[in-house]
């Protein structure tokens, strides 16, 4: 018989058995799949309220595990390891190294919020997606994700000037992460729109990303901006028990000028 | 829907967000152009800066409730405006977000009026101005009934799926007006767009995806996420019949050109449906030039689709 979420036991601790007769009952073959039992005693009793502490996590508590998340996900489809109940079950449970086997897929949730929009009890899974990701980057487990830098990048430009200019950020995403501006992809949507567009439009093109838009007056918002996201971040590493010391990255995210 | 919503929409404050100031020009040249044509007053927001997009929040969300109410602030306390319309899903979104946690999140009000205060500004109040999408804009102020009256040439039949995304119906306890009975928009099985291009004479065909996520969160982050997901929705609208997508976002929009692309590209995945701004449709309907609208600003070639239909 087919075992419910099979992905989500350990390969290791699923035994298959060509022939076994159980109690005289030959149970060989289809029906010869068994889960070995084993004992956890690593928790962190603290997962939970760490999670609760980051932006996003705060109603995870809430969850009664219907699975209505991981029915309606967007990534789940494409990939079934991504379990938004499975991860939220995890944390409520303080099983931490179970749940640090996914750690390099939880950041790839495409924030579409089909998973709150089905959840009966307003957990709002999306955000302890993110919650969770953070989690993994401030404890060290994972290394900044793709998706974060590319966060990081767009929010900078937004903080620093009121509006953001798309090409500016595909270039420093591009190169924050080394990857070559030269995609196939990338030439052959040039390609295609350089058929039809007009002079003016090229014109215009180029105008913006010379002179970059900008807000006028935005030099306050800026200030209380970056002051407000220091303090956030600070709290949240107090939170988590991490020493308040911003390394670069995150100076960068708040845009705090390095020392 | 009543009169006083199409008086009250008459004269709207426009915020066109960045990307209509960059890849998604076409959407605010046919926004305008329609707009005009329909004799709809559109006032841009003074000053605008983003709202944050999807990007902001993940840095810390009350960072896109204070960049959100500072537009609507704008709007309400230096224009006079009670009405501001976005065409962006995204900014559509964050401004109703914004809305709904000033509304029932003290610790939300409480920062954003520090940060406003701290920036000299006048800290927006929830209930100020009513936000609105331009779906809902034309859909109220004109109505399907208007515009059919308006129509020169008309669509043609043309065989269209409408793609809403995600953040026009997610999440929904931010977008109280919809599922709210008779005349309002479903956040399930969303129809405004469905309802203005038939108007215009679309034929639209059955879509299931119509609310499915194109990964644009991580276009460039994860892309070969964002290229299945795009490539799904391409090919269950041609599955559909479809010979166009109208989208009524500009991240949607480019997502779905973007990785059209990619998809034959990277994956050998060729798809043959346009893609192409409801504005643009209405535009063309209404007897606008293909110029006018931004048609060339189009990735896909949709000018060459619509006039060999004779649309165009
Ligand atoms: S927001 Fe993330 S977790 Fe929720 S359904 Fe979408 S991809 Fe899945
Ligand atoms: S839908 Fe909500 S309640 Fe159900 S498992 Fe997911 S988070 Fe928990
Ligand atoms: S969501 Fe997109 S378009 Fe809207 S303001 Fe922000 S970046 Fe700009
Ligand atoms: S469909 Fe794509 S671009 Fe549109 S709202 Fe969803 S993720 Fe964003």
């Amino acid at each position: 018989m087919p075992i419910h979420e099979k992905s989500l036991i350990r390969p290791e601790n699923l035994k298959t058995h060509e022939q076994l007769v159980v109690d005289g009952v030959d149970v060989s073959g289809h029906w010869s799949t068994f889960i070995q039992s084993r004992v956890v005693t690593d928790y962190n009793e603290a997962l939970q309220e760490e999670i609760a502490a980051l932006p996003g996590g705060e109603h995870i508590h809430r969850c009664w595990q219907c699975g209505s998340c991981t029915n309606a996900c967007t990534v789940n489809a494409v990939n079934p390891d991504f379990n938004p109940r499975y991860w939220i079950y995890l944390v409520r449970m303080g099983m931490e190294s179970e749940l640090l086997r996914d750690k390099d897929i939880i950041w790839q949730c495409v924030s579409c919020n089909k998973c709150t929009y089905a959840c009966p009890r307003d957990v709002v899974p999306e955000g302890v997606m993110k919650a969770l990701s953070h989690w993994l980057e401030l404890k060290g487990h994972t290394r900044k994700s793709p998706s974060m830098i590319f966060d990081e990048v767009f929010t900078e430009q937004v903080i620093q000037r009121g509006r953001i200019e798309e090409g500016r950020i595909i270039q420093r995403f591009f190169r924050r992460t080394g990857q070559a501006l030269g995609q196939d992809w990338l030439i052959e949507m040039g390609r295609r729109l350089l058929r039809r567009l007009p002079l003016g439009m090229l014109t215009r093109l180029g105008l913006a990303s010379v002179r970059a838009p900008r807000t006028h007056g935005w030099a306050r918002s800026r200030e209380a901006l970056r002051e407000y996201v220091a303090e956030e971040h600070a709290r949240q590493r107090r939170a988590l028990g991490l020493s308040e010391l911003i390394e670069g990255a995150q100076r960068d995210a708040a845009g705090i000028p390095h020392a | 829907m009543s009169d006083s919503k199409a008086d009250k929409y008459r004269k709207v404050a426009y915020y066109p967000g960045c990307a209509l100031e960059g890849t998604g020009h076409a959407y605010d040249r046919s926004t305008r152009q329609v707009g005009k044509a329909l004799g709809l007053d559109l006032v841009e927001v003074r000053n605008w800066n983003c709202c944050g997009a999807m990007e902001a929040k993940n840095i810390d969300p009350k960072v896109q409730t204070y960049l959100s109410s500072r537009v609507m602030s704008i709007a309400a306390n230096e224009m006079g405006m009670d009405v501001v319309m976005a065409p962006c899903n995204g900014c559509y979104h964050n401004l109703k977000k914004a809305e709904y946690d000033l509304a029932h999140d003290a610790d939300s009000a409480q920062v954003v009026g520090r940060l406003a205060e701290k920036a000299g500004e006048t800290a927006y109040r929830a209930g100020q101005v009513e936000t609105i999408h331009a779906l809902e804009w034309i859909k109220s102020a004109i109505g399907e009934q208007g515009l059919r009256e308006r129509i020169r040439g008309g669509l043609k039949g043309l065989r269209v799926a409408n793609y809403y995304g995600c953040m026009y119906t997610r999440p929904r306890h931010i977008f109280p007006e919809k599922d709210a009975g008779p005349g309002s928009e479903s956040t399930a099985k969303p129809h405004f767009m469905d309802d203005l291009l038939a108007a215009a004479g679309a034929q639209n065909v059955e879509f299931a995806l119509k609310t499915a996520c194109c990964g644009g969160a991580h276009t460039l982050s994860d892309s070969d996420m964002s290229t299945r997901l795009v490539l799904n929705i391409l090919q269950a609208a041609e599955a559909a019949g479809a010979e166009v997508i109208a989208t009524e976002c500009p991240t949607c929009h480019s997502g779905l050109e973007m990785h059209q692309v990619r998809a034959e590209k990277r994956f050998g995945k060729k798809t043959q449906v346009k893609i192409v701004y409801f504005t643009q449709l209405l535009g063309i309907a209404l007897g606008l030039s293909p110029r006018k609208v931004g048609l060339h600003e189009n990735v896909s070639d949709v000018f060459a689709a619509l006039q060999s239909r004779g649309v165009a």
